[in-house]
């Protein structure tokens, strides 16, 4: 097969655009979520 | 959380057999050879990206009508996984072009009007971050966002309108234009997979924007105390 490697290249960048994405928003939203659960420990806390 | 499991399964699933039909199913093409294979990821990636471009603008839509801030959410969730793909586009094409064009890339028409539709999109993005009032940010990015989706039929016509370099369409194209059979199974197959995955960071991404109101709730609360 002719230009497998560009073929390769274009489906590594493809899927890896995807999975960093995906990545970024898993990481998000666990940061947030810990966020959320440090915020209501924080206000339980005080009342 | 089984079902977000789930969904994250048949995406993935769906993607990489739509791989592997662009790779042994689909025929070989004559004049470009192995090289056109990229087209099954590149052309779907364009139209996942260009329908997640339009949701974004129903939603924005649906934000300036109804001013409720699910609507907000489900705009800015759209922009950032359609950037996501236009991405993928970008990237591909010029991989594609080298070989069978011998250069990168051209200031075509379609070419051109889809890296305007990125920086759009990109803009769009970047004027959130700049606004810290929640109502203000989400009615001034929703009418922003109506006015970059004016570029998505912009997109679709430059190969009709213009022929310039990019290749003329292959579907919907008019007569004279069109797929092998095998290689439009293939195609459709690749933009159902492009679809079910878009829907999937759709519905991820939407968690995080619910998420992010939830948290801000939280912080004003506990700076009421």
């Amino acid at each position: 097969m002719k230009n497998l490697n560009s073929i390769f290249a274009a489906y590594m960048i493809g899927w890896g655009v995807f999975f960093l994405f995906f990545a970024s928003v898993v990481k998000r939203t666990s940061d947030l979520r810990s966020e959320i659960e440090r915020l209501k420990k924080n206000i339980s806390n005080e009342k | 959380m089984i079902r977000r499991i789930l969904f994250a399964a048949v995406a993935v699933g769906l993607v990489a057999c739509a791989a592997y039909a662009a790779f042994y199913v689909a025929p070989e093409e004559r004049t470009m050879g192995a090289i056109q294979r990229i087209f099954y990821l590149h052309a779907s990636s364009g139209w996942a990206g260009e329908t997640t471009f339009f949701f974004c603008f129903v939603a924005n839509l649906l934000y300036i009508w109804r001013r409720k801030p699910q609507y907000d959410w489900l705009g800015v969730t759209c922009a950032e996984v359609g950037v996501a793909f236009i991405t993928v586009v970008l990237l591909t094409g010029p991989i594609w072009a080298k070989p069978v064009w011998g250069i990168w890339w051209t200031w075509d028409a379609r070419l051109t009007s889809t890296f305007v539709l990125w920086i759009l999109y990109i803009c769009y993005l970047l004027l959130r971050t700049l606004l810290d009032e929640p109502e203000r940010r989400a009615l001034l990015s929703a009418l922003f966002g109506v006015f970059a989706f004016i570029d998505v039929p912009i997109v679709f016509g430059a190969i009709r309108w213009w022929r310039t370099q990019h290749p003329a369409p292959v579907i919907m194209g008019g007569e004279g234009s069109g797929l092998d059979p095998a290689m439009r199974k293939v195609f459709f197959f690749n933009v159902l997979a492009m679809h079910i995955l878009a829907l999937f960071f759709i519905a991820e991404r939407y968690l995080l924007e619910k998420s992010k109101h939830d948290a801000e709730l939280l912080r004003r609360e506990a700076e009421a105390r």
